[in-house]
């Protein structure tokens, strides 16, 4: 077997143990919960029916081991068990009250809303942070590098929120070019869709641009110090030969670990600009579930973004492996 | 209007540290003929690399030229304009680097990386450079010459890859390679090669080389006229021959006398005096892999044993193995001809006092947040006991004999002391224990050869007086030389040859110390062209490597 | 659409600028090397950044008020913002100055070599924790004392409907903003700081053991560290803190979510004690003392120890900012340091709604920015300190 194929199996094993171990540890948490929880839930003028259905729904009956196979079993096949929330959410749009909803059913839609928040995201600040890291390893040391440090730590530094409310009193309040809330629903059209997304992309595009530019500049400066870029210099190389034919084959994989990395972060920094914008996705959904203690949402949301983080690190370890030379031809 | 290929008239370089600019090369004036060989030499810091590559008018970041002028052949190079140097550095100039695995570009072939500044250049095509690069493989005596331009960088060793920079580097046929310590890395015997390939190509093709190095027995085989740099300054110049035997200026002479450094040699121990330390039968592993074999040899009271050998030889793993950090698979070591335990943590304080060991780099070896007190006053205190007034006494007496004074050093840090005081620093808490035996893991290497001989002298008066026993392990047989009482040649984790000195300097051979003994460069500028003759043109290096196997 | 429009012109405007501009300054200089061999890109910039610059001069001259009488709010934050930064700027700059001429000479080179933004976040740190510590005295009222008076409009002038007494006006429940902001120094930092100590405790003395004594416990301790470093670092948190409220609420619940970021935290400091540990191990000085017979507590105290602080210290800085960021964020979703304890995150979820009337109360729109951007300014100060010493310390290693 070609070593390469057998270091990305490895890793490939590697990223399901954790995402195992990583459902063990989240499952535990939530198991620490009092006895009594179902009673906290419905609270004092609860029934004891309805108790003792949210105990059932939850499995406190059954041991641990096998409530988390149960648990684990369901959630491999799509099924994630049931909400809690016995009404709709004040931002959720479209569902029925009254009628339980499984937790797979209120995830859906807004898992696919967070995509398109992340895509449009993405789809903005890779290029602009990389072509923005890339001149200020290039022109290192000038007044634009300078600048370009500072700025990067003032948005680093800054909370989302804040970003997200300047951003809201100048494109939205002041200037109104953007809409401030994302009440987006299904079957909008794509471009009234992008526009009321646009404000909270960009914001994350800002908290995660900098991060992003920062690791590229520090990956291309490290890069453009090696003797190996000197040495194309001094055979008499033009500029953009040096940076097209030697620098960025080079720089391939440091890159696609930093746009990796700042993905994941993503995952993070979503959960606050949602809640800014009032966008259904499922960071929005995930705090408001542990408002109102819907564990089985909040298992669920936990899983999803753990497995996504782990998704994205491993896609850039991977790609990182393939994108080495000395991988890929083995002596 | 002159006949000189490269012109450099008052040359001033200064580099950037803290944001102010300090010189590097203060007023140098370098001229060179076509075809003719000009030897660099200086010690670290000298500013060699940097004035070689203002010849090709190149600077590093943070380093520019201020003063002075560059021409080549007539073009003046601090006033051409960046397109204009372009197109002739790679074509009519171009630079061998030291370390050629770094600068082959790791994502490219060796064959494409080859072709790019003649196709870049517009000197030949792609089809024509891949032809010229397998004669010129064939030249440089590459193995396999028609398949190796198809390798990436990591695929082929380094004193090939070397060879193949430099069949790089004439792609173009230029008129002026300069050559940036290109054998620095590589042990003596590939060394050989590589030297040999160069001094064969600049001759056929009559290239004009600027050839920088700290070694002058190299310097002595590559070039036709040699000039020493100082701290920047030119201390003299002159052809190659007259140089090597009539210096005019004093530090160059102390740089040759260097060489010259030999302590007498000792009476052999009685036959039936027990060993300080004797190593016996040892074979030891890393994980699953053994990496010596069978290894034993004795060291008697106020000797020194060299351990030889390049590098991957187990040198170093054996005195691992003598301290008790890896405790060997088989064998034992013996203290006065007890069983020392095997591991270093089941050892007594007394044990541990007895063998002391000083490293390679200084600069790791001492903790860089203690004073040289603290340093040197732990073994006195720990093993000692002693403590307050006496401890200090005792680190004053240390320092005096290792020859810096007290009051001057004892509050110091080590980022403030020079790498040979620092060396010396670490000789002194090595002598606080009041050890037997000491292990010097190539504790000149380092060092510029006028500091590295100071060290010599130092350690072989601490011997004299202190009757201490050494194991010296090293690669440069020079320093074997100077101060060894007996040798052990290691290879590939066995001992090959073992002996007192005279006798290990004197043919016969085992045919690897041979091969050893003789790669080693000497100042006579005719002794590479001697050897080739003697081993025959084939027979350098590699072949002479697998003809032994 | 215009906007896009008017981007695309100043784009294209300073290209042709740029490009004028060197052949102008070739011709004027007679082709000196800088302009001779300038890439048309870095034409192109300087002409960008002028025209931007030249932009933000236009926009700070024009007037506050618009001629239909509505306050132009727009130039006023701008104008706010930019004498804020020169403020700050100047500032730090006599701070230097100041640094410079006082103290002892270790310090006043500290100074010299002292670049401005580092300068900067060590006037603005020395602020916040003056402000921290003294807040008691400094507030002009309780940061829990309700008065009758909510909603009560920033500015102090009674005829535009704000009080004297209340400066920066009051909030929903009629509490005072200013006094709150204050104390949201001392409890925002202070728990942040906290929980950053207990962090870099926990993390620290594990990560340095797991570097010293290797084998199955750094194993054990490294892949238990994978596996929580996994799931990222705010849902987790919120998943605990989750768990916690069904067990405590009020101020137990913000004990529980100190000590649930402290743990989580303590993953990345744990990474970096084994990282800088496993550097310094490897140190010959290391194993001639291990050589020496010297046993694990003189090894970590005497000769890991002392090394590991520069890191460790920038890395306490990032941390902070981090921790800081953290449990602001977990405040502005309401689970994080709960009432009545007055911070600033939980005071932009507030007052955020104030916002939407920047255009006509410019004022009031900007106490919820005012909380928010006091978070900002202190992990900007921090951050540019941390900079500031990791360049000087990788600077000494050259």
């Amino acid at each position: 077997m070609h070593p390469v194929l057998k270091i990305i199996l490895q890793r490939l094993a590697l990223g399901l143990v954790t995402l195992f171990v990583v459902s063990i540890v989240i499952f535990t948490a939530v198991n620490m919960l009092p006895g009594d929880f179902a009673q906290a839930i419905l609270g004092q003028g609860a029934t004891p029916e309805a108790v003792d259905a949210i105990r059932r729904d939850l499995g406190l009956d059954q041991p641990p081991v096998t409530r988390y196979l149960q648990w684990l079993s369901g959630a491999l096949q799509g099924d994630l068990g049931n909400s809690f929330a016995q009404a709709n959410f004040a931002s959720f749009v479209g569902a029925d009250s009254g009628v339980r909803t499984t937790v797979a059913q209120q995830i859906a839609p807004r898992f696919e809303n967070t995509m398109f928040l992340a895509g449009v995201t993405a789809a903005i600040a890779v290029p602009f942070a990389v072509t923005l890291g890339i001149l200020a390893a290039l022109y290192r040391n000038s007044v634009f590098d300078k600048a370009a440090n500072i700025g990067t730590l003032t948005s680093i530094s800054s909370p989302e929120f804040f970003v997200a409310y300047i951003l809201i009193l100048f494109l939205a309040v002041l200037n109104p070019m953007l809409p401030s809330l994302s009440n987006i629903y299904e079957g909008m059209p794509f471009s009234e869709r992008l526009e009321k997304t646009l404000l909270p992309a960009l914001t994350l595009t800002l908290v995660v641009t900098a991060h992003m530019m920062r690791m590229t500049r520090a990956a291309i400066l490290n890069l453009m110090a090696s003797p190996y870029i000197e040495m194309a210099r001094l055979k008499g190389v033009k500029p953009i030969r040096v940076i097209v034919r030697h620098a960025l084959p080079n720089a391939l994989a440091p890159i696609i670990n930093v746009v990796a990395l700042n993905l994941a972060y993503l995952i993070t920094g979503v959960v606050v600009v949602e809640v800014v914008f009032v966008y259904p996705g499922i960071g929005q959904l995930f705090v408001d579930s542990v408002k109102i203690r819907d564990i089985p949402v909040v298992q669920a949301c936990c899983l999803i973004f753990a497995a996504a983080y782990i998704l994205l690190n491993l896609t850039a370890d991977i790609l990182s492996i393939v994108s080495n030379p000395r991988l890929r031809h083995p002596k | 209007m002159t006949d000189y290929l490269v012109e450099m008239r008052g040359i001033h370089i200064e580099g950037r540290t803290d944001e102010t600019w300090m010189p590097i090369i203060k007023g140098v004036d370098l001229t060179l003929k076509r075809g003719e060989v000009m030897g660099l030499i200086g010690e670290s810091g000298a500013g060699k690399s940097t004035l070689g590559l203002a010849a090709m008018g190149f600077c590093r970041d943070g380093v520019r030229i201020s003063g002075g002028s560059v021409k080549f052949d007539g073009i003046d190079l601090l006033a051409a304009s960046a397109e204009k140097k372009r197109q002739l550095l790679g074509k009519r100039i171009a630079y061998v680097a030291q370390s050629a695995a770094a600068s082959f570009n790791p994502a490219h072939q060796l064959i494409d990386q080859h072709t790019e500044a003649p196709v870049q250049h517009g000197v030949m095509s792609r089809t024509e450079s891949e032809a010229d690069a397998v004669r010129l493989y064939e030249k440089l005596r590459l193995p396999r010459p028609k398949e190796i331009g198809f390798r990436y960088p990591h695929q082929v060793s380094g004193g090939q890859l070397q060879r193949a920079m430099t069949a790089m580097a004439m792609s173009c046929r230029p008129d002026l390679i300069i050559f940036d310590e290109p054998t620095t890395a590589l042990d003596v015997t590939t060394q050989i090669e590589v030297l040999a390939a160069i001094r064969e190509i600049v001759d056929e093709f009559d290239t004009a080389a600027i050839y920088i190095t700290h070694d002058l027995a190299v310097v002595a085989q590559m070039a036709d006229r040699v000039k020493v740099l100082l701290k920047g300054d030119e201390v003299e110049e002159n052809e190659t021959r007259e140089m090597l035997s009539n210096p005019q200026q004093d530090y160059t002479k102390s740089l040759w006398a260097v060489r010259e450094f030999k302590r007498p040699a000792k009476p052999a121990p009685a036959t039936d005096a027990t060993p300080v330390v004797s190593v016996q039968g040892v074979t030891a592993a890393y994980g699953k892999v053994d990496v010596l074999h069978d290894v034993s040899f004795d060291i008697h009271q106020g000797r020194t044993v060299a351990v030889v050998g390049e590098s991957g030889s187990g040198k170093s793993t054996t005195a691992r193995v003598i301290t008790g950090l890896l405790p060997p698979r088989l064998g034992q070591i013996e203290l006065d001809g007890e069983a020392l335990p095997l591991d270093y943590r089941k050892r007594s304080k007394d044990q541990l006092r007895q063998v002391q060991m000083i490293y390679q780099m200084a600069d790791t070896a001492l903790n860089p947040r203690k004073t040289i007190g603290e340093i040197i006053g732990r073994p006195v205190e720990f093993y000692g006991g002693l403590k307050g007034r006496a401890k200090r006494d005792r680190v004053a007496e240390l320092l005096e004999e290792i020859e810096l004074p007290a009051k001057q050093y004892l509050d110091r840090l080590p980022s403030e002391l020079s790498g040979g005081q620092k060396q010396r620093i670490g000789i002194a808490r090595a002598l606080a224990a009041e050890p037997k035996f000491i292990i010097c893991d190539e504790v000149t290497s380092a060092l510029d050869q006028l500091v590295a001989e100071g060290i010599l002298r130092l350690l072989a008066r601490l011997q004299d007086n202190l009757k201490l026993s050494y194991m010296f392990i090293t690669h440069d047989l020079a320093t074997v030389r100077s101060i060894a009482d007996e040798v052990v040649v290691m290879k590939d984790g066995e001992v090959v040859e073992q002996g007192p000195k005279p006798e290990m300097f004197q043919p016969p051979h085992h045919p690897y110390t041979d091969l050893l003994l003789s790669s080693v460069p000497e100042m006579d500028p005719d002794w590479l062209t001697n050897l080739l003759h003697e081993r025959g043109v084939e027979n350098i290096g590699d072949a002479a490597m697998q003809k032994m196997d | 659409m215009s906007a896009w429009l008017w981007i695309v012109a100043l784009l294209a405007g300073s290209l042709a600028v740029g490009w004028l501009g060197r052949f102008a300054a070739q011709k004027a200089t007679g082709n000196k090397p800088v302009y001779r061999d300038m890439p048309l890109a870095v034409a192109f910039g300087y002409a960008l950044g002028v025209a931007l610059l030249a932009l933000a001069v236009w926009y700070y001259f024009q007037p506050t008020v618009q001629e239909t009488g509505v306050a132009n709010a727009g130039v006023m934050f701008f104008r706010w913002a930019v004498h804020g930064f020169f403020g700050f700027a100047v500032a730090a700059w006599l701070f230097r100055l100041l640094g410079r001429s006082l103290g002892t000479a270790a310090s006043r080179k500290l100074f010299r070599q002292m670049p401005l933004t580092a300068a900067f976040g060590i006037l603005v740190i020395i602020i916040y924790a003056v402000t921290a510590i003294f807040a008691g005295l400094l507030a002009p009222h309780g940061q829990a004392e309700v008065f009758a008076q909510a909603n009560i409009v920033p500015g102090g002038n009674p005829a535009l409907g704000g009080n004297p007494d209340f400066p920066l006006g009051t909030d929903q429940i009629g509490r005072d903003i200013l006094s709150r902001l204050i104390y949201g120094a001392q409890n925002t930092v202070g728990i942040a700081f906290a929980t950053t100590l207990i962090a870099f405790f926990l993390g620290g003395s594990l990560g340095f053991l797991a570097a010293t004594l290797r084998g199955w416990m750094d194993q054990l301790l490294s892949r238990a560290v994978d596996v929580l470093m996994a799931i990222p670092s705010l849902i987790f948190s919120l998943l605990l803190i989750t768990v916690a409220s069904a067990w405590v609420s009020g101020f137990g619940l913000t004990v529980a979510m100190v000590l649930i970021i402290a743990v989580i935290d303590s993953t990345r400091v744990f990474r970096l004690a084994r990282a800088v540990g496993m550097n310094i191990v490897v140190m010959d000085y290391i194993e001639a003392a291990k050589l020496r017979g010297e046993g694990l507590p003189y090894l970590i105290f005497k000769e890991i120890l002392p090394n590991a602080t520069a890191p460790l210290l920038a890395e306490f800085g990032l941390r902070f900012c981090f921790v800081f960021l953290t449990i602001s964020a977990l405040s502005f979703l309401g689970l994080g340091i709960q009432p009545p304890l007055a911070d600033w995150g939980t005071m932009v979820k507030d007052l955020s709604a104030f916002i939407n009337y920047a255009g006509f109360a410019p004022l009031a729109a900007s106490v919820p920015l005012l909380a928010a951007g006091a978070i900002a300014l202190l992990t900007v100060a921090v951050n540019f300190v941390v900079d500031w010493m990791l360049q000087r310390s990788s600077g000494l290693k050259e």
